[in-house]
């Protein structure tokens, strides 16, 4: 015998996570690789994200002289996606934790 | 080729039959990496009953396949492998699904190519893979020459590389220009 699992238990609320961790966002970052085309990392930006021609340049920029640059935050959800999103397009992409 | 070009709603260009049966031969062989790695994660009866497909937790082995699927988090293997789980199988369909528009819209003789705005998006994408896999294997690195020693038994398919590179940067431009 069993009971229906509580869904509403496994929704976590921000607003009451228990390890009070809730205002470090989550990160995407771009790591820099020696294949993908500065065109094209930039056009991804634009398309994935909606960015300006500029902020998708300067991002891209930062990729590539810094080894990586954040180009998203936000709810552990939002960045899962972002980073997926990447991953399609052949992007190198990981997320972490803000610190 | 002599690079894309956009007229109107369309990105056009034109591809020699060897240049076609190339990039044909390569996004096949794209496509039956993708479909190896499908079938090493068979659907159990829990995804048939439920629909949803889980993909495995563990990175590929093989090197190109690694390099496309990489993995979600540095250091937390946990995370990595429940999202790996939860997204590979939508990214394996994504891929193959660039693929297939790339078989589908060049003749396989070669020939004009014509692609609405979806289409060129698939096909930077899959030329992209094809890149990305070529470049894995090739070892291409930032400060690599453009030409390797002629012994170099690299040289030949880096010369590939290079056309691919070629191409898709021509069709970025393409699909920027107004």
């Amino acid at each position: 015998m069993t009971t229906p699992v509580e869904l509403e238990q496994t929704q976590v609320d921000p607003a009451v996570d228990e390890t009070g961790t809730e205002d470090r966002p989550w990160l995407t970052i771009v790591w820099n690789d020696p294949v993908n085309l500065m065109s094209y990392v930039t056009y991804v930006f634009q398309e994935l994200f909606g960015y300006s021609r500029d902020k998708a340049t300067k991002l891209m920029l930062d990729v590539h002289h810094k080894g990586r640059a954040v180009v998203s935050s936000g709810s552990r959800e939002k960045v899962e996606i972002d980073v997926a999103k990447l991953h399609g397009a052949g992007l190198w992409a990981t997320m972490q934790r803000d610190t | 080729m002599n690079g894309w070009r956009r007229r109107g709603e369309l990105l056009v260009g034109t591809l020699t039959g060897r240049e076609a049966g190339l990039l044909r031969g390569m996004v096949g062989q794209i496509r039956d990496l993708l479909a190896a790695r499908v079938a090493a994660n068979p659907r159990d009866e829990l995804a048939e009953l439920t629909g949803i497909i889980a993909g495995p937790t563990t990175a590929p082995t093989d090197q190109v396949l690694a390099r496309l699927l990489p993995d979600f988090h540095r250091e937390d293997t946990g995370l990595s492998g429940g999202m790996r789980a939860l997204h590979e199988p939508d990214l394996l369909a994504a891929k193959d699904g660039a693929a297939a528009v790339i078989l589908e819209t060049c003749p396989a003789h070669g020939g004009r190519i014509r692609l609405s705005e979806e289409q060129a998006q698939a096909w930077l994408t899959a030329l992209n893979d094809v890149r990305l896999a070529l470049g894995t294997v090739l070892k291409v690195t930032e400060d690599m020459p453009d030409e390797l020693p002629p012994d170099d038994p690299r040289t030949p398919h880096l010369a590939v590389y290079h056309w691919l590179t070629w191409v898709q940067e021509s069709l970025i431009q393409a699909l920027i220009s107004t």
